[in-house]
């Protein structure tokens, strides 16, 4: 892990002046707030975590309770459209990682590729997500109160449905927010504004986008495979 | 909005407590004083040297010099593990007594307990069903309740007993009652608006007076039906939602009820007003809502008797 | 002959005029994007005092209401509301960001002697965020209301009530969400921006006990979070998981909410005890006696704290196993905070007590939290518990932690800090009694209250047997007395702005780095990075030369 150790703007490698950034009065050094910058986005992580820790502590309870009607109604979810968001979404794991790397790398071109590479995996994602939702409704696999899908055996397949929704929403949510952020992570790249000097937005967002990521492979199985 | 009539007052036992009328009060109540006592001690072993150093030792020039004293192994071990062992006592205490006091003995006598917004009805193994709870001394009785709508809280002082009644799920609690006495029940979970009107009375027979009381259908003298029934408007929540001196409360007034003729529904049909429009009424209200009126009436299938609605139709007929 | 002039009487001289962060810019705007953590502590604080008179507006309400059984003023669901928004506006409005976002906000940065906190724009945002969940939770005010307690128990809160549910829990969602990115801030301010010479152990108390909140703040909101979202999706897509007749469990919602709500009152407590530590220390002129101690114990409060939820539903019809070891671990979090009182009453022990308006607040937190604390012992005790929950006897013992407790402790907090915040010294007489008067009319209310429960009056009761009223008349009467004495405090530091002394750097003789700046003091906070080379209790003892 390189740090933002302060090159002169002359010695960068691409022989472009490296930008400028903004280091607060309040930080004795760019490393200062860098690593400053770091710890916040991990601990603002950890808020995620439990975020969504409670949404899988309501499955596992409600699994325990309905386990006939989470193994019925989850057959119901179409596990090849989940495969396919679960390779497109760690293909943009990677694709993340690769800007970040290219932003530390000084590689305005390919860091910009990169970002718009990872920007179109989540719209492929919500589009696919898109489908998978409009499938449930018009088959009336719907939360709770208002599921009114017929042929089911089980008591309480509604239930499956209201985590499944909650679930796959709020992490929907979160993929949604993440193409914002990573929209302004573009625009500022595209202006050159990230070099190995100053990267730590792209690291900062990527690291949000790999925890969206790790969400759903856990949400994955146990949704969509785990019979 | 007061409160239903008849409740009796929780009887007073000392400053603190009320008077002990149940077989786990007792140990309820030692483990209370323990704990009392514990907290008299350390608040005073606390609050007296704060108050005598705040006198003693009033700052008498700016630059006075203090105690280089900041710490002080023994001691605060001392304070750490005295405490400790302190409170573990109190957990035992604690812990005992909450078992003896969570299963039921094998040959309690079963009463089922229904709560709603905002009345109990009380279930007995012969389908007695009454509004207010009696029971027999000396004999352990366990109640299985639940809710019809929102989650309650039953809770008799004298007892020591508490618990809430949960819709979708059966609590239950049991308790010994150990002198004949009237108290109150009061609905210990807030449940909205006549929240703290959700009480009844609670009445220990003797085992011979609880016996005729349940011979009677839940009364100690069989009381004529125009009596009975208008108990039954007061007891059973009937009189939370329909004033019987006009005023329009949720439900319409009785008054001048038996004598309007019909009544115009919401589904635009008119009723003759009968014995058999009662009935249903009471017992299956959704299905003939007044028009004007909201749709809120619990049913009260199962929690009346046929002689209870005979009564309350012969009380309705004296409305005018 | 005249003689030199001391340093300690250097730093008595009252700065006369001069720039510092209050007039070094102007106008409305300047504050509205000021990115200064003592300009934002300001808007917090008059913001949190807002708060603090409406939720005080609407406990005067109820208690008038009590006077006697039926109506005095309110009808019933009058009265549900105002005893839903007295509690929603204090413990999310008031109670939970006033200290941390006030006085954290104002001096953590400047005790470690830094110029700022770590991310001083994610801190106008908490700022911003605070104002909007709160405008979405008093929007509740001139629509529906709020009738469901604070606690937002369904199936009530879903299934029955008709008050504005939806707003009033997104609000608090908001609201969460200035909670985490304070405790966020701090977190990352006190690792990473230490002046050279502060370690850890060099922090005031103060600094440990806004850490080990914003653990808790950054660890537990989030539960808060989704908690009021499946309460929003219950009521708006009927997803059912509470719904006991769609298969959900309504028990699973109260497991959820105190899941967060129990940490939450350590959020409360811990920045009291934090302001207590440093309070007691400087108005004894002494070292704190156990400081490692109280900082551990923090942290052990914060950690132990996330263990005892299910200790608010012992009689909710969970298994019996559990409330077992629930009750077994709320006896170990009650440990650290004896520890604390005891270690502060031993700060006092051959002290040098000064009897003025900060300190009267402190010993007043020391009485009034230790009745508090102990009472919990009683709430803990499973069998006791079953007669008291849910009575008068609750609404007591967490007033006198919540109020006696967190509250007092932010009036210390604030009587000790405001010379430094405002420049201005206040009337002290005028002061301690406003002390004196909050303390009698705080134990008339709130005494009384646990004779009611532990007699068997039931709590969030509109009318009560007749046996009550004599008891509910006296705690009224207090409630009055109590208002008083919190009107005085009030305009003592408020007069104080108008026609107060101009406050010296250090008028308590103080030792950590806060007073060695001027008051009030310039927006960088110190002319130069300082460099510290003593604890924050150094005081002359008995044992120097």
């Amino acid at each position: 892990m390189s740090s933002a150790t302060a090159l002169s703007a002359e010695q960068a490698p691409s022989g472009e002046r490296s930008p400028d950034f903004h280091v607060g009065h309040h930080w004795d050094s760019a490393d200062s707030q860098f690593e400053a910058g770091r710890m916040g986005v991990w601990l603002f992580l950890v808020t995620e975590i439990l975020f969504f820790g409670g949404l899988f502590c309501a499955f596992f309870v409600f699994r325990s309770w309905y386990f006939d009607s989470f193994v019925e109604a989850h057959s119901h979810l179409d596990w090849h459209m989940g495969a396919v968001n679960t390779v497109v979404l760690i293909f943009s794991s990677l694709t993340m990682a690769l800007a970040v790397r290219s932003a530390q790398t000084n590689n305005k071109a390919r860091t910009v590729q990169m970002l718009v590479v990872t920007l179109v995996c989540a719209a492929i994602f919500l589009v696919v997500k898109y489908f998978e939702y409009s499938h449930k409704i018009h088959d009336g696999l719907l939360p709770g109160g208002l599921f009114h899908a017929t042929g089911f055996v089980t008591d309480h397949p509604q239930m499956f449905f209201s985590v499944y929704f909650m679930m796959t929403g709020v992490h929907g949510l979160h993929v949604v927010i993440g193409m914002g952020l990573m929209l302004w992570i573009l625009i500022r790249a595209n202006r050159g504004e990230f070099s190995q000097r100053y990267y730590a937005p792209v690291e900062g967002v990527g690291l949000y986008w790999h925890l969206v990521d790790l969400v759903w492979i856990y949400l994955f199985p146990l949704l969509y495979l785990v019979g | 909005m007061s409160n239903p009539p008849n409740i009796p007052p929780i009887t007073e036992d000392g400053f603190w407590l009320p008077a002990q009328a149940s077989t786990i009060a007792a140990e309820t109540d030692h483990t209370w004083w323990v704990t009392y006592w514990m907290s008299i001690f350390f608040f005073f072993l606390v609050i007296v040297p704060m108050i005598y150093f705040a006198i003693v030792h009033k700052r008498k020039s700016e630059t006075e010099k203090t105690s280089p004293i900041d710490h002080s192994m023994k001691i605060e071990i001392a304070w750490t593990v005295l405490p400790t062992g302190l409170l573990l006592w109190l957990f035992a205490l604690g812990v005992t007594g909450y078992a003896n006091s969570q299963v039921a003995p094998d040959n309690s006598y079963e009463i089922k307990v229904t709560a709603q917004m905002f009345s109990w009805s009380f279930q007995y193994p012969d389908g007695t069903v009454s509004g207010e709870l009696t029971v027999p001394k000396g004999r352990p009785v366990k109640l299985v309740m639940s809710s019809q709508d929102v989650i309650h809280s039953f809770f008799v002082a004298e007892f020591r007993v508490k618990q809430d009644v949960v819709p979708g799920l059966y609590t239950t609690l049991w308790f010994e009652a150990n002198k004949t006495m009237e108290t109150a029940l009061q609905c210990t979970e807030y449940c909205g608006e006549k929240h703290s009107n959700m009480l009844t009375k609670v009445t220990v027979l003797e085992p011979k007076d609880f016996q005729t009381w349940i011979d009677n259908g839940g009364t100690m003298e069989k009381m004529p039906p125009v009596e009975w029934g208008a108990k039954l408007y007061a007891s059973r929540g009937c009189a939370n939602c329909h004033s019987v001196d006009g005023t329009r409360v949720q439900g319409p007034t009785f008054k001048g009820f038996w004598t309007k003729g019909s009544e115009k529904l919401t589904d635009g049909s008119t009723v003759k007003i009968d014995e058999n429009y009662v009935r249903q009424s009471i017992l299956e209200p959704a299905t003939q809502i007044v028009e004007g009126y909201p749709n809120v009436m619990s049913a009260y299938a199962g929690q009346l008797r046929d002689e209870d609605i005979d009564a309350l139709i012969a009380w309705l007929k004296t409305q005018n | 002959m005249s003689r030199s002039i001391t340093a300690e009487e250097v730093s008595q001289i009252p700065q006369s005029g001069g720039t510092n962060y209050i007039n070094a810019e102007q106008g409305v705007w300047s504050w509205l994007t000021t990115v200064d953590h003592k300009r934002i502590a300001l808007m917090y604080l008059v913001s949190t005092l807002i708060a603090f008179l409406m939720g005080g507006f609407f406990a005067l309400l109820l208690r008038f209401e009590l006077l006697h059984p039926g109506k005095d003023l309110l009808d019933a669901k009058g009265y549900n509301q105002a005893f839903t928004l007295h509690g929603a506006v204090m413990v999310f409005l008031f109670v939970i960001p006033s200290t941390p976002a006030v006085l954290g906000n104002f001096l953590l940065p400047i005790m470690l002697g830094a110029k700022d906190v770590a991310f001083p724009k994610l801190n106008l945002l908490s700022l911003y965020l605070y104002w909007t969940g709160a405008l979405f939770t008093l929007s509740s005010l001139v629509t529906s209301g709020l009738d469901t307690g604070w606690t937002f128990y369904v199936p009530f809160s879903t299934a029955v009530s008709d008050t504005s549910v939806i707003a009033v829990t997104f609000g608090v969602f908001i609201l969460g969400f200035s909670s985490i990115l304070t405790g966020l801030n701090f977190i990352v301010t006190v690792h990473k921006l230490r002046a050279p010479g502060i370690t850890w152990y060099r922090l005031p108390l103060f600094c440990w006990g806004i850490y080990a909140t914003s653990l808790v703040q950054v660890l537990a909101t989030p539960v808060l979070a989704i908690t009021l979202l499946l309460l929003i999706f219950e009521k708006v897509a009927q997803i059912g998981i509470f719904n006991p007749k769609l298969g959900g469990d309504p028990v699973l919602y109260q497991h959820f909410f105190w899941f967060y709500s129990h940490p939450a009152v350590y959020i409360m407590i811990l920045p009291g005890m934090a302001i207590i530590s440093d309070v007691i220390a400087v108005h004894s002129h002494r070292r704190i006696f156990g400081y490692k101690a109280i900082a551990f114990s923090s942290v052990a409060i914060a950690l132990i704290g996330f263990l005892v939820w299910g200790h608010h539903m012992f009689t909710s019809g969970q298994s019996e196993l559990a409330s077992a070891i629930f009750s077994f671990l709320t006896f170990f979090v009650a440990i650290p905070s004896g520890i604390k009182v005891f270690n502060w009453t031993s700060t006092m022990w051959r002290g040098s007590i000064a009897w003025n308006t900060p300190m009267f607040y402190g010993m007043s937190f020391l009485f009034l939290f230790t009745i508090g604390g102990l009472t919990g012992l009683f709430l803990g005790t499973l069998n006791v518990d079953l007669h008291l929950h849910d009575t008068y006897f609750v609404v007591a013992h967490f007033h006198y932690v919540m109020m006696g407790g967190s509250v007092i402790a932010f009036l210390a907090g604030l009587f000790h800090w405001w010379p430094k915040m405002t420049g201005r010294m206040y009337n002290d007489s005028l002061g301690k009694l406003s002390c004196v008067i909050v303390f009698i009319g705080f134990n008339m209310t709130f005494f009384t209250q646990f004779f009611l429960g532990s007699r068997g009056m039931p709590r969030r009761y509109y009318t009560y047997l007749d046996q009550f009223q004599p008891l509910h008349a006296f705690s009224t009467y207090g409630s009055w007395v109590l208002g008083l004495g919190l009107i005085l405090g009030l305009v003592t530091l408020l007069a104080s702005l108008k026609s107060g002394a101009r406050a010296p750097s250090n008028p308590w003789g103080a030792k950590s780095l806060e007073w060695e700046t001027q008051s009030p003091p310039i927006t960088e906070n110190f002319k130069r990075t300082p460099l510290v080379t003593h604890g924050p209790y150094d005081y002359d003892t008995t044992e120097d030369k």
